[in-house]
């Protein structure tokens, strides 16, 4: 059996005056579905940089698999309505296996298949300013898997959308996860996705944090802001 | 026309300038760094004014001072919260040095109008091959780094996200623009340097969707100014910045006009 994707032991970490978390331990067996859950502030986002690499637990172990690509989706993007670029120009940002300004047949060919994986081709042409919620989504989401990640880490990828459209995206990203074995870690305050999409949670609080295999919560022991879900339209 | 060896070096210098200001002028844009230009090349004017007192061609003085301080004022303006007052600042202070530089030269006031509104005709061919030059350092540095540059341009914070080293690549760009500030000034005058940086790719932006179609279309928008400004400016000998500004600003309003009908 291979290693688990990630292996989290007795992390603790905090910024100056506000420790965020000690002994906080956790793994993510590969092509797992885990949220990430928590009220706003209680550290989802500093967690998901402590993963990556981005910043250094204060103590503790955070042990990646040796054949780990990861692929973050965050949480918030500068895209305003007059932003130039199409869908399909937009995604092929992130593709830099080769230095030449110009992209290659094999390139154009790997780019039309993250964006039929996603649902975008028949879109592709349309300028990302004006794309819908969904659609913008689903860009930043294929832009992620032009590095072909086994490991994906989506930051409140849903806060924005309808409940019609995250169902969608979330079904796409079970369907990228059963097809890729892809590990997932899903942040998010939606229960009901949570409950609906990810096998199991991780739940961060002031005090400390739970984790649970199953995939039934029980919730009346979230946080209040929690419950019910947050739905904005 | 092109009879005269005058002519031939303007243009010659203008379409090497405009292919250069056309493809950063894509970056500056998507980067929101139109400001910026515009406060270095406020810079360059000082710095150029400087030369003039020291006796040193004005081009050195005013490359000089805005490689050294672009990046010192990049990182001024990064915090959005207090660009507008730091830039405000910055350009008052050199604008006010380069006027006194000018009047400590004691050179004659045709010397600022040269530097503020720029003089492409009557450079000499040893100018003409500093600019291509220049010209060329600029466009094979973008050619290198492009993938980068365009994704940290584009979407910075996917950029960020795929852990692209974004300090490094803010820092080459800003050197890259202080480079092209000072040779776009050569033809238009430091005060409008933003007719070839920011105009052409603002074009661009409202008609392309590809970064080659939004590249094509800055560099086209930018040579038809540089080029029709020169043959206007001979043939009525008004000033050629006139006549750039004049067509750069059409284009601009055509275009926008043009987004407005098609959405």
């Amino acid at each position: 059996m291979q290693a688990p994707m990630l292996t989290v032991k007795q992390l603790a970490f905090g910024f100056h005056d506000r420790p965020l978390y000690h002994n906080l331990s956790f793994t993510l067996e590969r092509g797992s579905m885990t949220s990430l859950i928590g009220a706003n502030g209680v550290g989802k986002t500093t967690l998901t940089r402590l993963i990556m690499g981005q910043l250094k637990p204060t103590s503790g172990e955070i042990m990646t698999a040796p054949d780990m690509r990861l692929g973050y989706v965050p949480q918030f993007r500068n895209i305003d309505p007059e932003y130039p670029l199409s869908i399909r120009s937009f995604v092929q940002l992130n593709q830099r296996q080769s230095r030449w300004p110009w992209h290659g047949k094999k390139e154009q060919q790997a780019l039309t298949a993250a964006l039929q994986e996603t649902g975008l081709l028949a879109r592709q042409q349309q300028r990302l300013g004006m794309a819908s919620g969904g659609e913008k989504q689903k860009a930043y989401l294929a832009q992620a898997l032009l590095t072909r990640p086994n490991f994906l880490i989506l930051d409140e990828a849903t806060a924005s959308l309808d409940i019609k459209t995250k169902t969608e995206l979330m079904t796409l990203v079970r369907e990228l996860n059963a097809k890729h074995d892809l590990t997932v870690l899903f942040v998010t305050h939606d229960l009901e996705l949570a409950k609906q999409y990810t096998q199991q949670y991780l739940l961060l609080t002031p005090e400390g944090y739970e984790l649970n295999q199953t995939k039934l919560m029980d919730e009346s022991r979230m946080p209040q802001e929690l419950q019910p879900a947050e739905e904005v339209h | 026309m092109f009879a005269y060896d005058f002519m031939q070096n303007a243009f010659l210098a203008s379409t090497f300038i405009a292919v250069t200001c056309g493809v950063v002028g894509v970056f500056v844009t998507a980067r929101g760094l139109s400001f910026l230009a515009h406060t270095l090349s406020e810079i360059g004017f000082a710095g150029a004014a400087f030369a003039v007192l020291v006796g040193i061609p004005p081009l050195d003085g005013m490359l000089l001072t805005t490689v050294i301080s672009s990046v010192s004022v990049g990182r001024l303006s990064v915090k959005a919260s207090r660009r507008e007052a730091s830039i405000s600042a910055v350009s008052s202070l050199f604008t006010g040095l380069g006027i006194l530089f000018l009047a400590l030269s004691a050179k004659s006031a045709s010397y600022a109008t040269t530097i503020l509104f720029g003089s492409i005709i009557g450079i000499s061919r040893a100018d003409v091959w500093q600019l291509v030059l220049l010209a060329l350092v600029v466009l094979i540095t973008i050619a290198i780094g492009f993938r980068g540059l365009a994704f940290d341009s584009f979407d910075p914070v996917g950029a960020q996200a795929q852990n692209l080293r974004r300090n490094a690549i803010s820092v080459y760009f800003l050197l890259i623009l202080a480079i092209s500030v000072s040779i776009g000034a050569q033809i238009v005058g430091s005060l409008l340097v933003f007719i070839l940086l920011t105009l052409p790719s603002s074009v661009a932006k409202y008609l392309g969707k590809t970064l080659p179609q939004m590249l094509t279309i800055a560099v086209v928008v930018a040579l038809i100014g540089v080029w029709a400004g020169l043959v206007m400016g001979y043939y009525t000998n008004w000033p050629v910045t006139f006549f750039i500004a004049a067509i750069e600003c059409l284009f601009y309003f055509a275009a926008l006009l043009l987004k407005h009908r098609t959405e």
